[in-house]
């Protein structure tokens, strides 16, 4: 079944269409990845579905709901949460309150003016930053730690929405291939021990072909290909346009 | 959150040493004092917007004088008893903040600025203009002031019990869950949008917050000068208050209080010597921002940090 | 209200909200300019303009008699302000451009308080007059011949505001869009490390527009002289107007501060007939109004990150 549905959604920014009447459908459970170049509208994309933009036309509808237009706040609380492909922290806050500040979000106490803070979701807080490896950072201030590990950060953010679907907006990118290599591992382990769907954008290629349930291929704001990674693999179009195909290219 | 323990000491230190102070000390001092303390929960009042929030308001004075002149005048022209007259003042104060809010937190950064002095400017308007309900540029003069508190040392007592409840709601609302979230408002809006916060309503919460406080501290200085006048609705007292946040820092939660002792004992001082006031307040701003962004709180834990790293 | 039925009142309404909106926009003009390519709001815009006009009044009042002193007043400001702008953005505020956005504000309110008590140091608290220019002292028929009971008679400087106001304009509209300069300044509004990936003088081009745009203020205050009483605190007021302009027309755009002013004009001259002494309430219920509307102002663009 599908828990994320969009329907023929078309942006254009200022005569440039960025994404042209894409429909996709997310099944539930699913670990489903966009690929694209640069400027393919992977981004833009991602900023409609949650959003942060709102389209010219199509709709988006995630469990069974409508949420077109609707503020991101509004679809956060419905189980949608997404994390940032540029790093996307509150820096100057701890990163022990990144996180417990998502859970007051999550549990809607964000308007308790007489609620004391500081022990709110002390335990979950610290459990969600062991699970993503930052257990002995808790106390150091968010925008000194290292990039690798604000990324990690951002996970544990999005994941304190305790979401049903999970979109990563490149989540290795800057990371050193050994860093990339364990967060790739940390983000399967927690997609399933969560029972997460995950949509996630990504340029290496050996991560996306290596978790992928099913691929989408972007292309100048059109999806020119959808599969297991074995069709997508050997799409002709693709091929061309994508995959190693810059020999066919320069012809 | 407990207070941390240095902290806490200075609060008490402070507070029993002004329960001291008309015992101990001349009627200036007293009158000093009672100033300072209505400047100190002006100031913090701002600091929920500025530094809590990172929303820049040009336009803070506007809800201090609603607080100042809707006391006077109810206390005074309907003759409304003070157990009524303040909180009807302080409420106003805040469905004033609630209604310029709401067209404010639509916008961010420079727009906000902008609207927020515009909308002051128009307060100030009104009070000059209305001559009839504010006595215009003569200003109201004559405050009736309940005998209980019409003295020097009852209303210092008063505006000391008054300024430190409302310090101290101020303080559990900026160390509350609304609080802690605001501080990531005022990071990251993006991100905390993307949480499930709904920012617009956080902003718009911390400026009706801001501006019932300030109500508060405008009230206390009516009855404290008896009188009240436009020149407490003019920009430069918003650029006053905005200046003692700011030399105090605002990523302090009492910082602001402390600039606004500064400032005002530097005025006191300034103007025994010079008419230029305002140029004095421009320099010592601009020494801020070139020099010293987060303020003397900020400097002060800077210069700490630099001592331990000595050691 | 009977006074609207009277045609000649309607037609020196009329002209004065275009000349009072003109005047404005010139004013304006300078402050969205700025905004648009540096990203800041000069508060201390309205503080050019009151030293625009007290500049012209030291000129006019000291060459009184000689023909075109009144120009040379106005030219006198406008260089005068291009001095003070360019010292000051030379001098401190290009070391705050990486800083926040708030920085910037809070600098240029630092300068409105030194550069208010330096005008009073300066001219000390009186209100000044400055006489209309030789040629333009007097009045223009507009009647056309007709027979009227009354002649349509409009004062020549006003008149003429009415006119400079469009040139400045049309001028500024072909600056920007017919020039190298021009469009150079247009990719700085749209996209500021463009400029530089383009091998511009970027601080260059900052220093360029401050001063330019300060100088319109200072052009502005001393048109407006003739016109007000050149007195301490009309700084504050024109600032407020320019801010309430540039939000009804959208920060940054030209054609917004134009059209902005001109209702500012309209709604200031005829709601003082209406309203008398309230005028101001009805240019604040226009703003919110508009920001109902559009919150960016009427061709105003969103912020980027608007959310």
């Amino acid at each position: 079944m599908a828990v994320l549905e969009i329907d023929t959604v078309h942006k254009n920014f200022g005569g440039f269409v960025a994404i042209n009447d894409v429909s996709f459908a997310l099944e539930e459970g699913e670990t489903h990845a966009i690929i694209g170049p640069n400027g393919a509208g992977k981004t833009t994309f991602f900023n409609l579905i949650t959003g942060h933009l709102q389209p010219d036309h199509g709709s988006v509808t995630f469990d069974g709901r409508a949420i077109t237009g609707m503020a991101p706040h509004r679809i956060v609380k419905l189980g949608l949460a997404r994390s940032f492909q540029r790093i996307n922290i509150y820096p100057r806050m701890s990163v022990f309150e990144n996180v417990q500040v998502a859970l007051i979000a999550r549990d809607a106490m964000h308007f308790k003016l007489f609620t004391l803070g500081a022990a709110l979701n002390r335990d979950e807080t610290s459990e969600l930053l062991a699970l993503v490896g930052l257990g002995d950072e808790a106390n150091e201030v968010a925008g000194e730690l290292a990039y690798g590990k604000q990324k990690q950060l951002e996970l544990a953010i999005a994941l304190a929405a305790n979401p049903k679907v999970l979109l990563l907006d490149e989540p290795t990118a800057g990371m050193s291939p050994q860093e990339t290599a364990e967060s790739i591992r940390l983000i399967e382990q927690i997609t399933v021990a969560r029972g997460l769907t995950l949509l996630f954008t990504e340029h290496d290629m050996g991560v996306v072909f290596g978790i992928a349930d099913r691929i989408s291929v972007l292309h100048h704001g059109v999806i020119i290909a959808s599969g297991k990674p074995d069709e997508v693999r050997n799409d002709e179009e693709v091929r061309r346009v994508y995959l190693g195909g810059s020999s066919h290219a320069a012809a | 959150m407990v207070m941390p323990r240095g902290t806490a000491i200075v609060v008490v230190l402070v507070l029993a040493g002004l329960l001291l102070v008309p015992v101990l000390g001349s009627n200036y001092l007293v009158d000093l004092s009672t100033e300072i303390l209505i400047y100190m929960l002006f100031a913090l009042s701002l600091n929920v917007l500025i530094g809590y929030s990172g929303n820049v308001s040009f336009g803070h004075a506007a809800y201090f004088a609603i607080g100042g002149y809707t006391c006077a005048i109810l206390l005074t022209t309907y003759e409304w008893p003070l157990l009524l007259a303040f909180p009807a003042a302080v409420l106003l104060s805040g469905l004033a903040a609630a209604f310029v809010g709401y067209f404010c937190v639509k916008l961010t950064d420079i727009y906000f600025a902008m609207l927020t002095l515009a909308f002051a400017m128009f307060v100030w308007a009104v009070a000059f203009k209305w001559r009839d309900m504010t006595g215009g540029d003569d200003g109201f003069v004559g405050v009736t002031v309940p005998a209980l508190i019409d003295g020097r040392v009852p209303y210092f007592y008063f505006t000391l019990v008054v300024v430190s409840i409302s310090i101290a709601l101020l303080w559990v609302i900026c160390h509350s869950a609304f609080g802690r979230t605001l501080v990531a408002v005022r990071e990251n809006r993006t991100r905390a949008g993307f949480v499930g916060v709904n920012t617009r309503a956080m902003r718009h919460v911390a400026f009706v917050v801001a501006g019932t406080f300030a109500g508060i501290a405008g009230a206390l200085l009516a009855m404290y000068n008896h009188g009240m006048y436009v020149e407490s609705a003019f920009w430069t007292e918003s650029a006053q208050v905005l200046i003692m946040t700011l030399l105090g820092g605002m990523y302090s939660f009492f910082g602001p209080a402390m600039g606004a002792a500064l400032l005002y004992l530097l005025n006191v001082f300034t103007i025994q010597y010079t008419e230029y006031w305002p140029t004095v307040q421009g320099v010592i701003l601009l020494i801020i921002l070139l020099f010293v962004p987060e303020g003397v709180v900020g400097l002060g834990q800077k210069i700490r940090q630099q001592l331990a790293k000595a050691d | 209200m009977s006074m609207l039925t009277n045609p000649t009142i309607v037609f020196l309404q009329f002209m004065n909200s275009i000349s009072l909106g003109m005047n404005l926009f010139i004013i304006a003009a300078g402050l969205t300019l700025i905004f648009g390519v540096l990203r800041v709001i000069n508060f201390a815009h309205g503080v050019f303009f009151m030293f625009g006009a007290y500049v012209c009044y030291s000129v006019v009042s000291r060459m009184a008699e000689t023909a075109g002193a009144f120009w040379l007043g106005v030219l006198a400001a406008g260089a005068a302000l291009a001095v003070i702008a360019f010292i000051i953005e030379r001098g401190l505020l290009h070391y705050l451009y990486d800083k926040e956005h708030l920085m910037q504000l809070l600098f240029t309110f630092a300068i409105v308080l030194i550069m208010g008590d330096l005008a009073k140091m300066i001219w000390g608290t009186d209100q000044y007059s400055v006489p209309k220019p030789e040629g333009l002292k007097g009045a223009v028929d507009f009647s056309f011949g007709a027979d009227l009971a009354m002649p349509l008679l409009y004062p020549a400087y006003p008149l003429m505001l009415c006119v400079l106001g469009p040139v400045v304009a049309i001028g500024m509209w072909l600056v920007l869009s017919k020039t190298r300069w021009g469009r150079v300044i247009r990719a700085a509004t749209q996209d500021r490390e463009m400029l530089a990936a383009l091998g511009m003088n970027v601080p260059l081009v900052y220093t360029a527009v401050f001063v330019a745009g300060s100088a319109l203020a200072g052009i502005g205050g001393a048109l407006a002289a003739p016109r007000v009483a050149v007195s301490p605190g009309m700084d504050v007021t024109i600032i407020v107007e320019c801010f309430i302009i540039v939000i009804i027309g959208g920060l940054g755009s030209l054609w917004g501060s134009f059209l902005g002013a001109l209702i500012l004009g309209f709604v200031n001259s005829f709601g003082i007939m209406i309203f008398p002494n309230w005028e101001l309430v009805l240019s604040y219920v226009l703003m919110l109004l508009v920001l109902l509307w559009r919150p960016w102002g009427l061709f105003g663009q969103p912020e980027a990150d608007g959310h």
